[in-house]
């Protein structure tokens, strides 16, 4: 049987909190909220446990791998040739510390832009059959999935905290 | 009408007045791009010139062979780096009063960083050979030398630049969806394409936040290296006055000095032009004036010192050196820095100063001119005035130069006219974060 998905639309945050709170108190879990802003009483509803988002994993890959190549790349290459610059040692690691700073810092930032794509599953061609434009400006929004026999008690719990308009 | 600080908007009406600042430019905008674009038009030409007659056009002879496009280029980093002191070091100290300043500043980072990496370019003369300086293998088997400074800067230059645009279009892309879905027609197509299909829900805000603080972070070390790395381009240099310890705290005071009176230039006429008194109030100004003041008080004791040192060292080119730039041919650059960048923002004391915008244009406006002829000090007269007398020279700005210095500001003005016509100069969704949230019980 395929699942439905119900939407309700809110103008205020607090009746947002109040239906994520009586959503997942009847046991609905499968819901994805639609905000115009990120607000803190949404996101601190919503993160009651959760794990805490994988990006810093990204990004600490990205700045080690940043951090090595920053090393390795001018190690390796005056190795290569070992031309005497300044009668400094052909390995002269304070400079190479620049190197790698930056390199750290490049593949850091590039690996964040990189989760940002990959966990928030962007770019996407088609928005969400659930989506509405008034959530970019100010209404906020919980698209609930759930078997068919469901609809009516969703209905019932978004409208009891305060949706605008239910919808499916 | 013009709104007052004590109008709190909603968030429809931050989405309408800032969207509202999109509409079809009135023609004294295109008067405007016009005569910046005739501008662009005569340094182009110049560049043009210089490409075909060879460096002599620029005057460049020895010894002040870096003379204004070296000048020029330290001149734009600095501008870029207040743009990242708003958006990353304030973002982190959380001080909110950045929210409607920062679109603005971080598209001056990134435009200002763009005009500075033209000028090595401008200034190697051939530079369809400008890949020399990246590391790649090649049939020669020769690598960049590390050790030398200037790969250094193509390393700290790239990566601010990339980390810049990168933070930049981050933040820009919940605006765009927003503009996505107020536009019709192909402006919808295209801000849909640019949008990456955002919608804003909790899984993309909760990855974008915790991302979008992770590149903050990671740009706050870099605004204070970038300009380090830029400053040991002399400071490694063994020529009296550029040798110093105190070079990379000194520059990354000064760019955040000048990026601050950047600021103001951009966004003084953009408050009038788009009706945004209600983003952008006296608090913005008072505190970009504070910043402005700050900063000035740090470097005048920077010049102090470095004044202080070279009299001290007992360094005989050391004092020569001050002593030919404040009483020589390029003396009245060297009093027009002090009166510029030390005495001006002195007016900056009075609070009625802070908060009266055409003093504040006219301070920034000078502070500008004043942060380019300290480097234009230390660069000019510096290398003109070394340890031996028959390296000794006067260096003379010719046409070409002049109007190929000229045309970056050009350049860069065209740049931030065309991007506040079609992204919102000011940040639909950090604005709205500053706002009450709108709740249906106030007293729960």
């Amino acid at each position: 049987m395929a699942a439905a998905c119900i939407l309700g639309i809110f103008a205020h945050v607090d009746s947002t909190v109040r239906a994520i709170r009586d959503l997942r108190a009847r046991g609905f879990t499968d819901f994805s909220v639609y905000l115009p802003v990120p607000v803190e009483e949404i996101e601190a509803a919503l993160e009651e446990g959760r794990p805490v988002s994988p990006v810093r994993l990204f990004t600490l890959i990205g700045g080690l791998t940043g951090t090595v190549t920053g090393f390795a790349l001018p190690i390796w290459t005056s190795l290569k040739w070992g031309l005497v610059t300044g009668a400094k040692p052909i390995v002269s690691i304070p400079p190479f510390v620049i190197i790698a700073f930056e390199l750290t810092i490049l593949l850091g930032g590039l690996s964040s832009l990189l989760a940002i794509l990959v966990l928030g599953k962007l770019p996407s061609l088609r928005r969400s059959p659930t989506y509405d434009p008034r959530f970019t400006v100010d209404r906020f929004g919980i698209a609930v999935t759930c078997s068919p026999d469901l609809v009516a008690a969703v209905r019932t719990c978004l409208q009891e905290a305060g949706a605008e308009e239910v919808r499916r | 009408m013009r709104r007052d600080d004590a109008h709190q908007p909603t968030y429809a009406d931050v989405n309408r007045d800032v969207i509202g600042t999109l509409w079809t430019p009135s023609p004294a905008y295109f008067g405007w791009m016009s005569i910046v674009g005739l501008i662009l038009t005569a340094g182009i030409l110049a560049w043009t010139w210089q490409i075909y007659i060879g460096m002599g056009a620029a005057g460049k002879r020895t010894p002040q062979n870096w003379a204004m496009y070296i000048t020029s280029f330290v001149f734009w980093i600095g501008i870029g780096h207040a743009g990242t002191l708003i958006s990353a070091i304030l973002y982190l100290f959380r001080a909110r009063w950045r929210t409607s300043i920062y679109r603005g500043a971080e598209a001056m980072t990134v435009f200002a960083v763009m005009t500075a990496g033209l000028f090595p370019l401008i200034h190697a003369g051939r530079m369809w050979f400008a890949y020399w300086l990246l590391p790649y293998p090649n049939q020669r088997y020769l690598w960049p030398n590390f050790r030398s400074p200037l790969v250094w800067d193509v390393f700290a230059i790239s990566t601010y630049l990339t980390i810049s645009v990168v933070f930049f279009s981050v933040g820009l892309l919940p605006d765009i969806a927003a503009i996505r879905d107020a536009s019709t027609g192909w402006k919808r197509k295209i801000y849909g394409v640019l949008a990456l299909g955002w919608e804003g829900t909790d899984r993309q805000w909760r990855h974008y936040r915790r991302a979008y603080g992770l590149l903050a972070a990671l740009a706050t070390p870099l605004v204070l290296s970038v300009h380090s790395v830029v400053s040991w381009d002399f400071a490694m240099a063994l020529v009296p006055g550029w040798h110093s310890t105190l070079f990379a705290p000194f520059f990354v005071d000064g760019a955040i000095f000048s990026g601050f009176a950047m600021v103001l230039v951009l966004i003084i006429p953009m408050r009038p032009l788009f009706n945004l008194y209600a983003y952008i109030t006296n608090r913005h100004l008072d505190a970009i004036a504070k910043l402005i003041l700050v900063t000035s008080l740090v470097l005048t004791y920077f010049y102090v010192c470095e004044a202080f040192t070279a009299w001290y060292s007992g360094d005989h080119f050391e004092r020569a050196s001050l002593f030919w730039k404040a009483t020589r041919n390029y003396a009245w650059a060297f009093w027009l820095q002090y009166f510029c960048n030390s005495l001006v923002p002195l007016v900056l004391f009075s609070r009625r100063a802070r908060i009266h915008p055409p003093t504040l244009y006219v301070v920034s406006i000078l502070v500008l001119i004043g942060m380019w002829f300290e480097r234009f000090n230390i660069i000019v007269p510096g290398l003109g005035h070394d340890f031996y007398p028959y390296t000794w020279g006067i260096y003379y700005p010719t046409l070409t130069d002049t109007l190929i210095v000229i045309g970056s500001f050009a350049w860069f003005f065209i740049l931030f006219l065309g991007f506040i016509k079609v992204m919102p100069s000011v940040s639909i969704v950090e604005v709205k974060e500053t706002l009450p949230h709108p709740l249906k019980d106030p007293h729960h």
